[in-house]
């Protein structure tokens, strides 16, 4: 059996009882690695010399058993930014952008001795639900090499999946962690917004932007939130709340838990498959003794246009850095304004082109109150929805999203058709609520993923509750690579 | 009604900072008129006196105290320029010259 099923307290246990060493957590994701990525394409960038480096002086230095990830394999997205190793965003305008500095959640993995195995494949600047919008690489969902990973941490929770890494780091702006988990069977978490530090997270939209954990399994996932959260005197926006033990909130029990199933996450436009595997979901956590009610989030349908007018309008802001000038691909020009154009045109993609322009246009003067200011309003309606809801229930449950993973190629084409997956994920970033994905199951033969909402700061309710489901699901996921020897 | 036209997307191209092909301005014309009217579904709810949030935080400003802290060297913090001369980057000419 690979080392990587056994999970974070197995194999910390084998390494302080010297029945294995951190070498050889290293060497099976590099030899995973080797097998199966000419196939997935999760990463983009490998650190073997380094990762091999660290392990070796965690196996002679001895043992710690304080220490939370000590020597544990990890990936890591390519829009946190990592001292030494390049960091692209998976864009051409960074193709060659060395990092000067570590991103606060990378500091917390060394502090913690996780070794980087290396920087995952991603939609360009996190724009994207596919990983189809990378300027470098198509990632193939190890589950079924003609389907999509799910974006934008597509490369993420495929090297989880694949068990090419123990876990990874994402980045959640509008499902970005919680789709590609849901999509390749693993447990995506995105944090209340403000828990986990954006330091060096390479900013895409800074008001719903968070950083959180992909993992095989709960416990791991708790494990790893406890790693990266906390106040950062390097942002501002990051919450003075006290970091908990997630690890001892997984007690199994939740009775008189109190669920909240919103009619209109199980409604219009979701897959009967879908239903099917979430309602089995909520009546194994009513035999566990949760008690499920049916609720109303009534401005559902407005988030994903609300997210579309925000995000966008953030993004316009702060790609605005991207210029040629610091850092990044400059073309050549004799014009100041000019250079900026032609370094901004031939380094972005068409996905992010169009939403600078949507941004740019939803800001420019004239617009901007019915666009922004408008979008902002439905925000607010959209984060009352939640708070009513949650004032009277300890979670929310539905879907991750409304299909399993789709083909290649099926959506790129159709923006608006892509956007519309996202739409029972998008609220949460709105609402800045947490919200974790989890695998229930199989429809043809596809990962669904249960999403559980949470008030602000209750991420341990949510593991507890994930925990509680995942223990007596009675199943276990394995991804097929369907399609690897065609 | 097309809610954008060809002639806006080339003024929001260089507010932007992007310049696109006679080909690209129409395909972009085509999708964003969709995205905008698509987002005008956010007019049918009354936002009459609704507060517009910029962020779910209570926010507040973080201050620290005004101390001088070691920074990068000139050296490392140019290490990505693309083009740089005498320790400064380098861009084209920004004034005329005379």
């Amino acid at each position: 059996m690979p080392l990587f099923e056994e999970g974070l307290v197995h194999l910390k246990k084998k390494i302080h009882s010297k029945e294995i060493k951190a070498s050889d957590l290293i060497d099976e994701a590099y030899a995973r690695i080797n097998e199966v990525d000419g196939k997935v394409k999760a990463f983009l960038t490998l650190n073997e010399e380094a990762a091999r480096e660290e392990a070796r002086t965690i196996d002679e230095n001895g043992t710690d058993e304080d220490t939370l990830l000590f020597g544990m394999p990890i990936g890591i997205k390519d829009n946190l930014v990592t001292k030494g190793l390049r960091t692209t965003c998976a864009s051409h305008i960074l193709e060659n952008y060395d990092p000067l500095y570590d991103a606060t959640v990378i500091e917390k993995v060394r502090t913690q001795k996780g070794i980087m195995i290396g920087k995952l494949n991603m939609d360009e600047f996190a724009m994207g639900s596919s990983t189809e919008n990378s300027g470098f690489a198509l990632t193939r969902n190890p589950w079924d090499l003609e389907r999509v990973p799910g974006g934008s941490s597509g490369g993420s929770a495929a090297s989880v999946a694949a068990g090419e890494v123990l876990f990874a780091l994402g980045s959640d702006t509008g499902g970005s962690i919680r789709q590609p988990s849901a999509f390749c069977g693993v447990v995506g978490m995105k944090p209340t917004y403000g828990r986990v530090s954006r330091f060096g997270l390479v900013a895409f939209a800074s008001s719903l932007d968070q950083v959180g954990p992909i993992t095989r399994t709960v416990e791991d996932n708790a494990y790893l939130l406890e790693t990266i959260a906390g106040l950062d005197r390097h942002d501002s926006t990051s919450a003075d709340v006290p970091v908990p033990h997630y690890s001892e909130t997984l007690t199994g029990d939740i009775k008189g838990l109190r669920v909240a199933v919103p009619k209109e996450y199980l409604g219009e436009g979701i897959d009967e498959a879908v239903k099917d595997k979430i309602k089995a979901a909520i009546r194994q956590l009513e035999a566990l003794g949760a008690v499920c009610e049916e609720v109303s989030l009534p401005h559902s349908k407005y988030a994903v246009p609300a997210y579309y007018v925000i995000a966008s309008s953030e993004a316009s802001a702060n790609l605005a850095r991207f210029d040629g000038v610091r850092y990044g691909v400059r073309a050549e020009s004799n014009d100041l304004i000019d250079m900026y154009k032609k370094s901004r045109s031939e380094g972005f993609g068409d996905e992010v082109k169009r939403r600078i322009m949507l941004g740019t246009f939803a800001l420019s003067s004239g617009y901007y109150d019915a666009y922004y200011k408008k979008a902002q309003q439905v925000r607010t309606l959209i984060k009352q929805d939640f708070e009513k809801v949650l004032e009277n229930h300890d979670i929310i449950v539905g879907p991750a999203t409304p299909t399993t993973a789709f083909k290649i190629g099926e959506k790129v084409d159709d923006p608006l058709t892509m956007y519309a997956n996202d739409l029972l994920t998008i609220p949460v970033n709105l609402a800045g609520v947490p919200a974790i994905s989890l695998p229930c199951g199989l429809a043809d033969g596809l990962p669904v993923g249960l999403q559980m909402i949470g008030r602000p700061f209750a991420e341990g309710t949510l593991y507890k509750a994930a925990h509680a489901y995942e223990q007596t699901a009675g199943f276990q996921l394995t991804p097929a690579f369907k399609g690897a020897n065609e | 009604m097309s809610r954008i036209n060809e002639e806006q997307v080339r003024y929001v191209a260089n507010l932007a900072r992007l310049s696109f092909d006679d080909d690209a301005i129409k395909k972009f014309t085509t999708q964003l008129d969709d995205i905008i009217g698509f987002a005008e579904q956010l007019n049918e709810l009354d936002t009459e006196g609704i507060e517009p949030t910029t962020h779910v935080l209570d926010m507040h400003n973080v201050m620290r105290d005004d101390v001088v802290e070691p920074s990068l060297p000139r050296e490392e913090a140019l290490k990505n320029a693309p083009v740089q001369e005498d320790g400064q980057v380098k861009v084209p000419l920004i004034m005329e010259a005379d």
